[in-house]
């Protein structure tokens, strides 16, 4: 038997365990889940107002294609670093690093569980979003298809970075804490809440070279209608440039997380993780 | 400490038994500096298959950074370490596989049942598995023999603290390891726990032929588990050998105590043995309550250690290899 396949295996069934443990603690479905319901509420509330911007195009949907983007941000950064921060320190990560082949169960169990999350979310928005909000939905059935590879490539480029912050924290929750601001921050400049031209051309600049803004305008892409592209700064949707972006994002992460994780690993230790327990007995 | 002999535990030597007595592990002038601190200033072990041994020290004194480098978990400073014939810091998984490591659970997997994640640490040991050593061991004769057959569906956070130790055991020898290294395996166990946890110890060395290096604080645990104790202080290995043999390191009197005509009696010699036929002689059966306390591995464990303390722990483990 192939060690590495069988590690694959273990690996897959270890993330959709972990899946479905997540539904049953109250607590950790809800902080899965409040975001995307809370912009649900929000897009139908507006919907239901007949809320639009100056051309008259219905803001609800836009705040939604935004949500989703948001959401993703946060499910494969902050909660990625979160999880790896406590798991390092609970020792979760050092049981996998003593059994052959356990850090790749333990990564492939990791991606399982947070994609079938994400697709949990968005299927939680983006359903009930083609029934009550106007202006979001499929116009043709490719918009499905650029739906699927904007947010596989959008968490490949995000998770990463959430896996390489997360290795350098050594106190979880302080860390996570710093963490969620600047998170939110490049949110916002990313032209998910607000649109993206309100913002200084410094930001815009910034925002650009980051992969936020590509994955909201890819969500956009494929949820609003073909006549919400004039709002873009392009004019157009840049499918093209979405792709290349998050693609770079997600190679050059996924290169620099191996090698910041297997530091990481490395150093994991039954006396480190007794003492990161004393530490947080202190802080308790 | 007891009157009881320090026999260690009843088996046959692998010499004896006509298997070859093959080193499993082996570390030479191992050192560990953290910063300009020196924790190991040159431990030397060796351990052959199916040997029992106890690393016995004051707080502080390595035991866990010994393990953990043997493990493959922590960088050496210098020296040389073979385990299972590898440099532990280029180990493969191959290697990995052969070996056992018991940790102390917290809070991880909190929420997994206890099957579940002792089955789920099995699977990867499955491509290792070999004539003559199935790998991993079957999760629910495994929970069995560790006692846990009836908290088989249990959350593991619900789990008392010594069920959890006993998971953590056998997530450690799950995939039959040849070597095992158990880290203060019973620190928090009650007496039942610990008695059942020291049949597993001897079923794993005897049945199994795994080599076990474990560290305690209890004396009586070590006396009782292990083939040979190793005693490291300031950084070496200051004592090595079987109990008795330890016992024999520090020139102690036996204590014989006993009642004759009513009144109680204290003597001390080191001949317990014809002082006894001498008081036989006189007495008769005249004499009740007769205790003979030889000294504890307690005793050479104080005297090793404040020795050391004193700065010659150089002269001791000197003075105990020309005995040995």
């Amino acid at each position: 038997m192939n060690s590495t396949l069988n590690a694959l295996r273990a690996g897959l069934s270890r993330g959709w365990i972990e899946f479905t443990l997540s539904f049953r603690s109250a607590q950790e479905l809800f902080g899965y889940l409040y975001m995307p319901l809370l912009f649900l509420g929000m897009a139908i509330a507006f919907n239901s107002t007949g809320m639009a911007d100056d051309e008259g195009h219905p803001i609800g949907a836009v705040v939604l294609s935004g949500g989703a983007a948001f959401f993703l941000v946060m499910l494969g950064v902050t909660t990625v670093l979160q999880v790896l921060a406590n798991e390092r320190e609970d020792g979760t990560l050092l049981r996998a690093k003593a059994v052959p082949r356990g850090l790749l169960g333990y990564t492939v169990g990791k991606s399982v569980h947070v994609a079938a999350m994400s697709v949990t979310a968005m299927a939680l928005m983006v359903v009930p979003g083609l029934l009550f909000v106007d202006g979001f939905g499929f116009e043709r059935w490719t918009d499905a298809l650029i739906l699927l590879w904007v947010c596989v490539l959008g968490m490949l480029a995000l998770a990463p970075i959430g896996a390489i912050i997360g290795s350098f924290i050594t106190n979880p929750r302080m860390g996570v804490t710093l963490a969620v601001l600047p998170t939110i921050l490049i949110v916002m400049a990313s032209g998910l809440m607000f649109p993206f031209e309100f913002m200084p051309d410094w930001v815009q600049v910034v925002g650009q070279i980051l992969p936020v803004y590509w994955l909201g305008l890819g969500i956009r892409a494929a949820m609003l209608p073909d006549s919400y592209a004039a709002l873009e700064l392009a004019g157009s949707w840049q499918l093209p440039q979405v792709a290349g972006v998050l693609a770079v994002w997600a190679l050059v992460g996924l290169v620099a997380a191996q090698w910041v994780l297997r530091r990481m690993a490395r150093r994991e230790s039954g006396s480190r993780v007794q003492a990161a327990r004393e530490e947080a007995m202190k802080r308790a | 400490m007891t009157n009881q002999a320090p026999t260690g535990r009843p088996r046959v030597s692998p010499a004896a038994s006509g298997r070859p007595t093959e080193t499993v592990l082996r570390a030479s002038g191992l050192r560990m500096n953290y910063g300009s601190t020196e924790v190991l200033k040159g431990v030397d072990l060796t351990a052959r298959r199916g040997e029992v041994i106890a690393l016995l020290g004051p707080n502080g004194a390595g035991k866990t950074t010994t393990i953990e480098i043997l493990e493959g978990f922590r960088r050496r400073s210098a020296g040389d370490v073979e385990v299972l014939g590898s440099d532990p810091e280029h180990g493969d998984e191959e290697w990995r596989s052969r070996l056992g490591v018991v940790l102390q659970s917290w809070r991880d997997h909190a929420a997994w049942r206890a099957r579940d994640l002792l089955h789920h640490f099995g699977r990867f040991y499955a491509p290792h598995s070999r004539p003559g050593r199935v790998r991993p061991h079957d999760t629910d004769e495994l929970l069995a023999l560790v006692g846990l057959t009836e908290q088989a569906g249990q959350r593991v956070k619900t789990l008392s603290g010594g069920q959890r130790r006993r998971l953590d055991v056998a997530i450690g020898v799950v995939g039959r390891p040849e070597v095992l290294f158990l880290d203060e395996p019973t620190a928090g166990f009650d007496p039942k726990a610990r008695r059942d946890f020291h049949d597993l110890v001897f079923r794993l060395a005897d049945e199994e032929d795994t080599t076990i290096l474990l560290t305690t604080h209890d004396l009586d645990e070590a006396e009782k588990l292990a083939d040979r104790i190793l005693l490291l202080a300031g950084g070496a290995i200051v004592a090595d050998g079987s109990a008795d043999q330890l016992a024999g390191l520090v020139a102690r009197d036996s204590e014989v105590v006993w009642t004759a005509d009513g009144t109680r009696h204290v003597h001390s010699t080191d001949n317990p043995a014809r002082h006894v036929a001498e008081l036989y002689a006189v007495h008769g059966d005249g004499i009740t309550d007769l205790k003979i306390t030889r000294p504890s591995l307690e005793d050479v464990y104080m005297a090793m250690v404040q020795r050391h303390e004193r700065g010659d722990a150089e002269s001791a483990a000197a003075h105990f290899g020309e005995n040995r």
